[in-house]
């Protein structure tokens, strides 16, 4: 049986730093993004208030506290029922009163929950589940800010959030309520439900998501039916964030909860839960908002591994294929999270893969953008994977010495150069015959490459004269061919 | 490799024994080369080692060797999926074109979205290549196998392909394709029914009317009703094809039911894509059915809640106005989508605003001078007042349009002020665009009005802190003098241009010369001569070395206007002296003017 785990801490909001205006934004007056952030501050937007054609006037009911048991459930219904009237936040002062009632109900809706008890009788369910629908599923508007750039720019808050947090929160209580019964939830809370739950990650607004986290997170926790169908789901919606649109605003936190559901897989793991390892986790690297979810990600792909390390050879060779070739930023993440996967890893496991690993490693030292090749050399300050390099000093020497020596004498930056010497000095300390022998023999690789080199291009330059004679003889041989076509059947032209 | 197509085989073949000097180990090394940009490389010129192994051993040696070792880099996968569609003569012509069907078929079920698309685009492209026999034999079943792929991928790469054999083949396959393409249609995977839905119109139109009406549009409903919404708005693309097709008394209970409710989703994402398509809709459907139901569907999106929604329906307004049946177009207009339009002239939005600014002049042609000067000039004259500058430019930037119904006069008295205020607009991008609309508006507005208002603005872009306004300033000069001639040159810009020459900030002191080397051709011999080229050449003194070198500069560029005389006793003696220069930059373009003015 799978359990699902208790969420990881969320991880601390993004601070807002301050912001000045760059002495240059004077000169041209163009704004850059940190001026369109200031202008976005306070931008709301909400989609929630659509569909409605005649507004309808609220009053208010009694409390529920001073409601005689008999007709609790009845003024709940009546209450749920008023909850399900939206209004117009675009519009701050529209209808105070009415928003005002629907607030007051829904506090004590949420208050009801979580203080009385049985409450949750079943004709509730439909009741309850309608109003959630009603008040949360809607198509999110659009962006504000086409080029919307999560780690930028400020997010666009939904504008009805006083009642939708209220609405969120009811309904995690009730699903936290002790009364809850998933028997008769599941009628209501159906796939169709969850898809439009799913959907709603989406939202610009992060409190609007971090409430569907942990709600989702206890759907999925109650409601075993509807498991392989989230995962499913959660499937779709990223791979069409990889493959399709690179937009999706809650990559993070489906990816947390994931984290959670992958520490209660059960062993061996299924092939439907290693697919999604090797076709969805995977190429979500390959996103350009990585940054975004890659804490969240990194952790998911751990996961797997202290699950299974049989996939280890998977993840790093998917790593390696998808590995950033131009943003230096992306390079860095990916050599932090390189260093977790090396932390769980088995020693079985890492001499399958230390070749290509290693040549990468080589290829990230040699890097001109020093923060690159700092973070490739601190695995040496590791000392798990020191000790497995040590172990596998033979073949990981080899692989990475030209690299070191040559980036030794030649990069700009001293940090770097100072910390090659001290990788050079433990791999001299390692196996010394070793590293001597690499020494006299390096210039010889040097010559031997070269040679290569030279071969290479002779061989193209022979097979482009090559093409070029093969051309010519085709071109005269069909020219011969279309005169003798011509003289056969001189009409047959076009 | 096309002007060799059409050789016959044989001979080919019998070419090849001669200078195969390499054998295929070397070039497979090369195609797996440890360095992915030298990988790269030689995938790219894969036809150059296919052309020395010949036709035979491409197809015997090469192509195997392609299909089984497909796990690379998708840069370097997507070059061989491109190299593949032109590939045919290379294996031996159409005879043996199926050859590429094996690694193009694992290139379709590729993850990579860009690498499977040209799978996909180079299998159509060769499909072409195969005969119908052979179309039956090789491709369709490649077709079949996608079709019913485990993993998505392959499904999605299959919907390309359904269009391109159903013409080619027996009714019984085509009863198989027909039906691989309506599984498709309601497939558990989103990415499927997305690509599904987005081949639907290109699907439809290679089937019998019979099936169109039997099998697509069943497809067409359920698509249009999807859960999601991106399989939705794809529908509506679809739309237009299948509309078009079908005779027209079909289309009401075929179509209307379903374009309809498009217009009313409840995302607004599928109301773009109606409002958005919507000059194609309206010509698919025909004029009938666009008086009775487009234009209060049109009315609908014009008003619709989200703004997205209603820029693009704005950006729709002159077009479906245009192609409105020409009796009643009037009256449609006037009493149905001006109101709306009107409206949208005070929108909260400005990318509203502004979309509706690029088209709402086109109405004028279309609804004639009283009414433009009654209905459309008060609505010219708001949005030429708007806050946003991008408003006020897309009117300005269209002004030929009413120019030809009621003429500019009626507007000049707004336009100024709207032009002097983008004029001095803090964006520079901004003042950018009205300066490049001021040869039109001179034209349009004549020399007189032009003297009076808008030189001195033409002149203060002259001493712009931005360059690139600078630069555009001096070019706008040279086709103002090109519309009013040398005469107005000399008598208003030139005098102010050459008193530049004196100012203490050395960057207004070239803008002489960038002015200089503009002006020169178009005001002719005499004024440069007797004008310009005094001043340029007593600016070869100047303390600033890029001044100097921009006197060299501009001395090749004037060389070719002045007179043999002029070259040999003015010009000469101060290249001479520049080309003896201290700075090299100086000298180094003084040399060169030198050499091209042949004064050597």
């Amino acid at each position: 049986m799978e359990t699902p785990a208790k969420l990881p801490p969320s991880s601390p909001s993004s601070p807002t730093a301050g912001f000045s205006v760059p002495s240059a934004e004077k000169v041209d007056g163009f704004p850059r993004r940190s001026m369109r952030r200031a202008r976005q501050r306070r931008s709301h937007s909400s989609s929630q208030f659509r569909y409605q054609s005649s507004q309808v006037e609220l009053t208010a009911l009694p409390l529920l506290k001073d409601t005689p048991v008999a007709e609790l459930h009845d003024l709940f219904c009546k209450k749920l029922q008023q909850c399900c009237v939206l209004f117009d936040f675009l519009d701050c002062v529209a209808d105070l009163k009415g928003k005002e009632i629907k607030r007051a109900a829904l506090n004590e809706l949420v208050e009801s929950l979580a203080t009385s008890r049985g409450v949750l009788i079943e004709p509730i369910y439909p009741e309850i589940i309608k109003m959630i629908s009603v008040n949360i599923f809607r198509t999110l508007p659009p962006s504000e800010n086409p080029e919307f750039d999560p780690e930028e720019d400020e997010p666009t808050l939904e504008a009805s959030w006083p009642h939708l947090q209220l609405v969120y929160e009811f309904f995690l209580r009730f699903l936290e309520s002790a009364d809850f019964q998933p028997s008769m939830a599941k009628r209501y809370v159906d796939q169709k439900f969850v898809l439009q739950l799913l959907e709603l990650f989406d939202s610009e607004d992060p409190r609007e998501r971090e409430y569907l986290k942990t709600i989702l997170h206890r759907v999925y926790g109650k409601l075993l039916g509807l498991r392989a169908y989230i995962r499913k789901q959660i499937n779709n919606i990223f791979l069409r964030f990889i493959y399709e649109t690179e937009h999706f605003n809650g990559v993070a936190e489906l990816l947390e909860i994931l984290g959670s559901i992958i520490n209660g897989f059960a062993l061996p793991l299924k092939s439907e839960h290693k697919q999604f390892l090797v076709r969805v986790l995977i190429p979500l690297h390959t996103a350009k908002s990585l940054s975004v979810f890659h804490a969240q990600l990194a952790y998911c792909v751990v996961q797997f591994m202290e699950k299974d390390a049989t996939v280890t050879e998977y993840i790093i060779r998917g790593l390696l294929k998808f590995w950033p070739k131009t943003c230096t930023q992306k390079e860095v993440m990916f050599l932090g999270e390189i260093e977790e996967i090396l932390d769980v890893i088995e020693p079985s496991q890492f001499v399958r893969v230390q070749d290509s690993l290693f040549k990468q490693i080589a290829a990230c030292i040699s890097s001109p953008h020093f923060q690159v090749a700092e973070r490739a050399l601190y695995f040496w300050n590791n000392e798990y994977i020191l000790s497995l390099i040590e172990e596998n000093c033979h073949v990981i020497l080899p692989l990475v010495f030209g690299t070191l020596y040559r980036v030794s004498k030649e990069h700009w930056n001293q940090t770097i150069v100072s910390l090659i010497y001290n990788v050079l000095k433990t791999f001299m300390e390692m196996n010394s015959k070793l590293f001597d022998d690499l020494t006299a023999s390096y210039k010889l690789e040097k010559q031997k490459e070269l040679k290569r080199e030279r071969e290479r291009l002779e061989l193209w330059r022979g097979l482009e004269e090559q093409q070029q004679r093969r051309l010519q003889s085709l071109g005269e041989a069909s020219r011969n061919q279309k005169n003798l076509q011509d003289r056969e059947s001189p009409a047959s032209q076009f | 490799f096309h002007p060799a197509a059409g050789p016959s085989e044989p001979k080919m073949a019998g070419a090849d024994g001669d200078d195969s000097l390499y054998p295929i180990a070397v070039l497979i090394d090369e195609l797996r080369n440890e360095d992915v940009q030298l990988r790269l490389n030689s995938i790219k010129k894969l036809s150059t080692i296919a052309l020395a192994l010949g036709v035979e051993r491409t197809r015997t040696e090469l192509l195997p060797f392609l299909t089984d070792t497909i796990y690379d880099e998708d840069e370097v996968l997507l070059a061989l999926a491109e190299q593949l569609g032109n590939f045919t003569m290379l294996v031996g012509g159409p005879e043996y074109v199926h050859c590429l069907l094996p690694p193009l078929e694992s290139l379709a079920t590729v993850e990579e979205t860009v690498v499977r698309d040209k799978a996909v685009e180079s299998l159509r492209k060769i499909s072409q290549e195969h005969s119908p026999v052979d179309l039956e034999v090789h491709f369709e079943p490649l077709v079949k196998r996608l079709a019913s792929g485990d993993w998505f991928t392959s499904r999605t790469s299959a919907c390309g392909l359904f269009s391109v054999c159903y013409p080619r083949v027996s009714s019984t396959v085509k009863a198989e394709i027909r039906q691989h393409f309506r599984t498709l249609c309601s497939d558990d995977t989103p990415m499927v029914r997305r690509a599904a839905a987005s081949k639907l119109g290109e699907f439809a139109k290679v089937l019998e009317l019979d099936y169109v009406k039997s099998d697509i549009i069943p497809l067409f409903t359920a698509l249009a009703s999807d859960e999601q919404d991106s399989v939705r708005l794809l529908a509506v693309e679809a739309c237009v094809s299948i509309a078009t097709l079908l005779p027209q008394e079909d289309l009401e209970t075929l179509v209307m039911p379903t374009l309809r409710q498009a217009a009313e989703d409840k995302s607004w994402r599928v109301r773009y894509m109606v409002a958005d398509k919507f000059s194609e809709l309206q010509k698919a459907v025909g004029p009938e059915i666009t008086k009775n139901d487009l234009v209060p569907a049109f009315q609908n999106l014009l008003k619709d809640c989200e703004a997205e929604v209603r820029a693009a329906a704005a950006n729709k307004v002159k077009e479906f106005c245009e192609n409105l049946p020409e009796d009643g177009r009037e009256t449609i207009i006037m009493t149905h989508i001006l109101p709306c339009v009107k409206e949208l002239v005070s929108d909260t939005n400005q990318h509203v605003k502004s979309a509706l600014a690029s088209v709402i002049m086109g109405l004028s042609t279309i609804l004639g001078k009283d009414n433009t000067i009654e209905h459309l000039l008060p609505l010219f004259l708001a949005q030429l007042k708007d806050e946003c500058p991008e408003v006020r430019l897309n009117i300005i930037s269209n002004l030929d349009c009413v120019n030809e119904v009621i003429g500019i006069r009626q507007l000049s008295q707004s336009l100024l002020p709207a032009i002097v205020e983008l004029a001095e607009d803090a964006k520079w991008r901004v003042r950018l665009a009205i300066i490049e609309y001021m040869p039109l508006l001179a034209g349009q507005l004549g020399v007189e009005f032009f003297d009076e208002k808008l030189n001195s603005l033409c002149m203060a872009w002259l001493v712009d802190h931005v360059y690139a306004i600078r630069e555009a300033a001096t070019c706008n000069l040279m086709k103002l003098v090109e519309k009013f001639g040398a005469e107005w040159a000399q008598n208003t810009i030139v005098p102010k241009v050459l008193g530049m020459a004196n100012d203490p900030n050395y960057l207004h002191r070239m803008t002489t010369l960038f002015c200089i080397n503009a002006l020169s051709e178009a005001c002719g011999q005499e004024i440069t001569t007797k004008h310009m080229l005094p001043v340029v050449l007593k600016m070869s003194n100047d303390q600033v070395a890029n001044v100097r070198f921009n006197v060299a500069k501009c001395l090749q560029k004037i060389g070719p206007v002045l007179d043999n005389n002029a070259l040999q006793t003015e010009v000469k003696p101060v290249l001479e002296k520049l080309a003896a220069d201290q700075d090299m930059d100086v000298k180094y373009f003084a040399q060169e003017a030198i050499s091209v003015l042949a004064l050597a």
